[in-house]
C-alpha cells in the first residue's frame, strides 16, 4: 500500500509483469480474459460437433483427444460433460467476469474518477496473480484422472460429490477465483468512494463507474457464500463429511458408507445465492460501456440520467432476493416459490428502465455509425431479447416446461454473449486508442461486427424452439435418441454451423486487434471521439500517475451539445466551454 | 514524470471522513461476515432438517469453549489498549499489549488443539455426524483466521513495527485497521461459543 507513485527506470518484471499500475494489470486481466474466453468457445465447439453429428468421429482432429476421451475421434459421454462443466464455468468466471470487471474496470475507473491510480496497488497485483493461479488449476484439471469437473458449472451435489478428482480442482480453482474478486471488489469500491477528483460527485461519476461499483458490491457480498458452500463441497469430498449427502443415499444399488443428514438444497441455495448476483456483475459493467458509447456517438445527454442511477442501485439490493427462482423444480414449497417469482418480476424493472432510457437517447441524436457504437448499438436488441425471454422462466408455472432445457440456455446466451461479449468488443474498440494511441481499423472491424451479429443469432435463436419443443439442455447427443425431439433436430446443425461462422469472424478481430496495437492509424488528439469523460484528459497511453495536471471535474457526465456551447460536447475537465 | 502520491493513505478524506485502508478493511470485513453468515444459515438450515441433533455440551467441553471465549474477550482488549497506547505516543506500552494479545491468540489456539485432539482420540471425526462435521468446519476456518490474525500482528508487533520511527500516524493506522480484523474474529467466535457449545 504504498503511497508512492515514482517510476519509469523499473526493470522489465516489475513493470510489465509484477506490476502495480493499474493500467498494466487491467491489459493483463485484458489479455489472459481473452484467451480463456476463446479457449472456453473452442470446448464449445467440440461439444457442437458432437450435438450436431452425434455419434460421428470428428475428422483430422478428433485424435489428439487421447483415447481416454474421443477414441477414433468419437466424443465419450464423460468428456462432452467435461466440456459443457468447464465451458460455463470459464466463460463465466474466467473470461466475461474478469474482462469486464478486471479489466474494464481496472483500467478505466481510476482514470473516469481523475485518480493517479487505484487506492491499493499491491493489493491489485496480487488479485490478478491469485486469478491467474485459480486459471491455471482449472486447466491442470483437464489432465488429472477422470478429467476435468463434469458434474456441469452448477457442481450440485450429490453428483458433484462422488465426482472424479476434476471436481476437487474445480473447488480449488473457485477458491482462488474468489479470493481474487474479494481483493479485487475491495479495491474498486475504495478507490470510487474515496479517490474521486475534486468536483466529481456522485451525481456526476459516468454511468460506467456506477455500473462497476454496484458490480464491485456484489462480487464482495455474493461471493462469500459460494465459498462457504466450496469450503463444505471440499469437506464432503475430502473428508467425507454429509454436508450435501442426504440419508438413505443409493449408488447403483449399494448404499453409500456416510453418515448423511445433509441437504442437497443448501448447495443449490448457496450457489443461487451467487450466482444470480453473477449475472448482474456480468450485465452492469456491459451496461455502463454501452451508456458510455451511445451517449458519445449520439451526441446528447443521457436521457434519465439519475433515474438510471437509482435504477442501478435498485437492482442491486433486489439482485440478492431473486436466486430461488433458479430452483422452482426442486420442491421447495409454493410459498417460497411466489415470493421469489414475485421479486423476479420487480428485478425486471429496474433493467427495463435502464435499456428505455438508452433507446430514448438515442431518438434525435445525431448518431455516428462506427463499430464500437454498433456492437454497442446491437447490444440493445440482444439485450432486449435475452431478457424478455428470462420472463416465463422466473414465473413458476411456465418455468416446468421450459426448465433445464436449451430454452434456458438461449436465453442467457442471448444476454451474455450477443449481449455483454458485444458490449466488451463495444468497449475495446472504443478505448483502443487511449490505452495505445492507436484506433482500431474500421473496415476490419466492420467485417468483424456484421457477419457477428448474424451468426450470434443463427446459433441461439433455433435453441428457443427447441427448448419449447422441450429438448433437455445437458443431453450428449443432442436429443437424437428421443422420439419428442426428432422434429426440432435439424436445428442443431444450424446452431453448430452457426457456431463455426462466429468463430472464422473473430479472425478479422484477432488480426485488426495485433496489427492495430503497432500500425493501426495514429491518433491525434488525447480525445478521438470527443468525449466528455475524464478519462479522455489523460494522455494517450497514460504515464504512470495518469494524469499530466491535477484535473477536476466542472460538470456531469454527458454534456453533449449544450446549446450556447461552442462546440457540440463540453467535457467535465474543461472549466470554459 | 509525474511523482503523484495516492490521496488518503493516511489523512481521512474530507466527504467520506475515512483513510482508504479504514473503508476497505470495512469492506473486507463485510464479506466476512457474508461468508460466516452463510455458515450459519447453512448450521440452521442442517439443524431444522435434521432428524436427531446432539446437545453441544454433550459432545464438546464447556469449560474449555468457555476458557476460550475469555481467552479472545481479553485478547481484543488488549489489541484496544495497544492501539491506545499509540495514540497516546507509548510505544513500549503498546509493544507489551500486542504482545500479550499475540500470546493470548497462541494459548486459544493450543487449547482448540486440545480440544481437537480430545475428539479424535475418541474417534469424533466430522465423518461421524453433521453436528461434527459443521463443528469442524466452523471452528476450522475460525482458526485459520485466527492463524491470520497472528501473522499480521507478529509482523506488526516485530519488523513492522519500525515504521513508528519513519511514519508514526501511518502505523498507528495499520494497528487500527488489524485491530478491527481481530475484533470481527473475537466476535464471530462469540457467536460460535454459544451457538455450537451451548445450544
Amino acid at each position: 500500500m504504498s503511497g508512492e507513485l515514482q517510476h519509469y527506470d523499473l526493470p522489465f518484471w516489475k513493470k510489465y509483469i509484477f506490476s502495480q499500475d493499474h493500467k498494466v494489470i487491467g491489459i493483463q486481466y485484458g489479455i489472459t480474459a481473452l484467451i480463456f474466453l476463446f479457449f472456453g468457445f473452442l470446448l464449445m465447439l467440440l461439444m457442437r460437433w458432437q450435438l450436431a453429428y452425434p455419434g460421428q468421429p470428428l475428422p483430422v482432429i478428433g485424435k489428439w483427444f487421447g483415447e481416454a476421451n474421443m477414441p477414433d475421434g468419437v466424443m465419450l459421454p464423460e468428456f462432452y460433460n467435461q466440456l459443457g462443466a468447464m465451458h460455463g464455468t470459464i466463460m463465466v468466471f474466467l473470461g466475461v467476469v474478469p474482462l469486464a470487471v478486471g479489466a474494464f474496470g481496472n483500467y478505466l475507473v481510476p482514470l473516469q474518477i481523475g485518480a493517479p491510480d487505484m487506492a491499493f496497488p499491491k493489493l491489485n497485483m496480487a488479485s490478478f496473480w491469485v486469478y491467474f493461479v485459480g486459471g491455471v488449476i482449472m486447466l491442470v484439471s483437464f489432465f488429472v484422472p477422470g478429467g476435468a469437473a463434469n458434474s456441469g458449472w452448477t457442481s450440485y451435489p450429490p453428483l458433484a460429490n462422488i465426482a472424479t478428482t476434476g471436481q476437487t480442482y474445480w473447488l480449488l480453482g473457485m477458491v482462488f477465483l474468489i479470493t481474487s474478486s474479494l481483493l479485487g471488489s475491495v479495491n474498486t469500491i475504495t478507490t470510487i468512494f474515496q479517490l474521486r477528483a475534486p468536483g466529481l460527485s456522485f451525481f456526476r461519476l459516468p454511468f460506467f463507474v456506477w455500473g462497476q461499483l454496484i458490480a464491485a458490491f456484489l462480487l464482495l457480498l455474493a461471493f462469500p457464500p459460494l465459498e462457504a458452500a466450496g469450503v463444505m463441497q471440499l469437506m464432503d469430498r475430502v473428508f467425507h463429511t454429509s454436508f450435501f449427502m442426504p440419508t438413505g443415499l443409493m449408488i447403483s444399488g449399494q448404499p453409500l458408507d456416510i453418515s448423511g443428514g445433509g441437504s442437497v438444497l443448501l448447495w443449490q441455495h448457496l450457489f443461487w445465492f451467487l450466482a444470480h448476483p453473477e449475472v448482474y456483475v456480468l450485465i452492469l459493467p456491459a451496461m455502463g460501456i454501452v451508456t458510455e458509447i451511445i451517449t458519445n456517438n449520439s451526441r446528447k445527454p443521457l436521457n434519465g440520467h439519475k433515474l438510471m442511477i437509482y435504477s442501478v442501485i435498485f437492482l442491486g439490493f433486489m439482485s440478492f432476493i431473486v436466486w430461488a427462482h433458479h430452483m422452482f423444480l426442486t420442491g421447495m414449497g409454493t410459498a417460497i416459490s411466489t415470493f421469489f417469482q414475485a421479486t423476479t418480476m420487480i428485478i425486471s424493472i429496474p433493467s427495463v428502465i435502464i435499456l428505455s432510457y438508452l433507446f430514448i437517447t438515442l431518438w434525435g441524436g445525431s448518431i455516428r455509425f462506427n463499430t464500437p457504437m454498433l456492437f454497442a448499438l446491437a447490444f440493445l436488441p440482444m439485450f432486449g431479447i435475452g431478457g424478455l425471454t428470462g420472463l416465463p422462466l422466473g414465473l413458476s408455472t411456465s418455468d416446468i416446461h421450459l426448465h433445464d432445457t436449451y430454452y434456458v440456455i438461449a436465453h442467457f446466451h442471448y444476454v451474455v454473449a450477443p449481449g455483454t461479449i458485444f458490449a466488451l468488443f463495444a468497449g475495446i474498440y472504443y478505448w483502443f486508442p487511449k490505452a495505445t494511441g492507436r484506433r482500431m481499423n474500421e473496415l476490419l472491424g466492420k467485417i468483424h461486427f456484421w457477419p457477428s451479429f448474424i451468426f450470434m443469432n443463427v446459433i441461439f435463436m433455433p435453441m428457443f424452439i427447441q427448448g419449447l419443443a422441450g429438448v433437455s439442455r445437458r443431453l450428449y447427443d443432442g436429443g437424437a435418441s428421443y422420439d419428442f425431439a426428432q422434429g426440432v433436430l435439424h436445428l442443431n446443425k444450424i446452431s453448430t454451423h452457426g457456431a463455426w461462422g462466429l468463430a472464422i469472424v473473430q479472425i478479422p478481430f484477432i488480426i485488426n486487434f495485433v496489427w492495430s496495437i503497432f500500425k493501426g492509424q495514429k491518433v491525434e488528439s488525447d480525445n478521438p471521439w470527443e468525449a466528455t469523460t475524464l478519462e479522455w484528459a489523460a494522455p494517450n497511453c497514460p504515464p504512470h500517475g495518469n494524469f499530466l495536471k491535477p484535473v477536476k471535474a466542472y460538470r456531469g457526465p454527458y454534456e453533449y451539445s449544450v446549446p450556447g456551447a461552442k462546440k457540440d460536447f463540453s467535457p467535465q475537465f474543461e472549466e470554459h466551454t | 514524470m509525474s511523482t503523484e502520491t495516492i490521496p488518503y493513505t493516511v489523512e481521512s478524506r474530507y466527504d467520506t471522513g475515512l483513510y482508504n485502508a479504514k473503508l476497505g478493511i470495512w469492506l473486507f470485513l463485510a464479506s466476512e461476515a457474508m461468508l460466516f453468515g452463510a455458515l450459519f444459515s447453512s448450521y440452521i438450515l442442517l439443524r431444522v432438517g435434521a432428524v436427531d441433533w446432539p446437545r453441544g455440551s454433550s459432545i464438546l467441553s464447556v469449560p474449555l469453549g468457555a476458557f476460550n471465549t475469555v481467552l479472545l474477550i481479553s485478547s481484543s482488549l488488549t489489541m484496544l489498549l495497544s492501539w491506545a497506547a499509540l495514540r497516546l505516543k507509548d510505544f513500549k506500552k503498546f509493544k507489551i499489549l500486542l504482545g500479550i494479545t499475540i500470546l493470548l491468540a497462541l494459548l486459544f489456539l493450543s487449547v482448540k488443539s486440545y480440544e481437537y485432539y480430545l475428539k479424535f482420540e475418541h474417534h469424533l471425526f466430522a465423518s461421524k455426524s453433521t453436528f461434527l462435521a459443521i463443528y469442524f468446519t466452523m471452528t476450522g476456518l475460525h482458526a485459520l483466521h485466527i492463524i491470520g490474525g497472528i501473522v499480521v500482528n507478529t509482523y506488526l508487533w516485530g519488523p513492522g513495527s519500525r515504521m513508528w520511527k519513519t511514519q508514526p500516524e501511518r502505523f498507528t493506522n495499520r494497528i487500527e485497521i488489524a485491530g478491527l480484523y481481530w475484533h470481527f474474529v473475537d466476535l464471530v467466535w462469540l457467536f460460535l461459543f454459544p451457538v455450537l457449545y451451548l445450544l
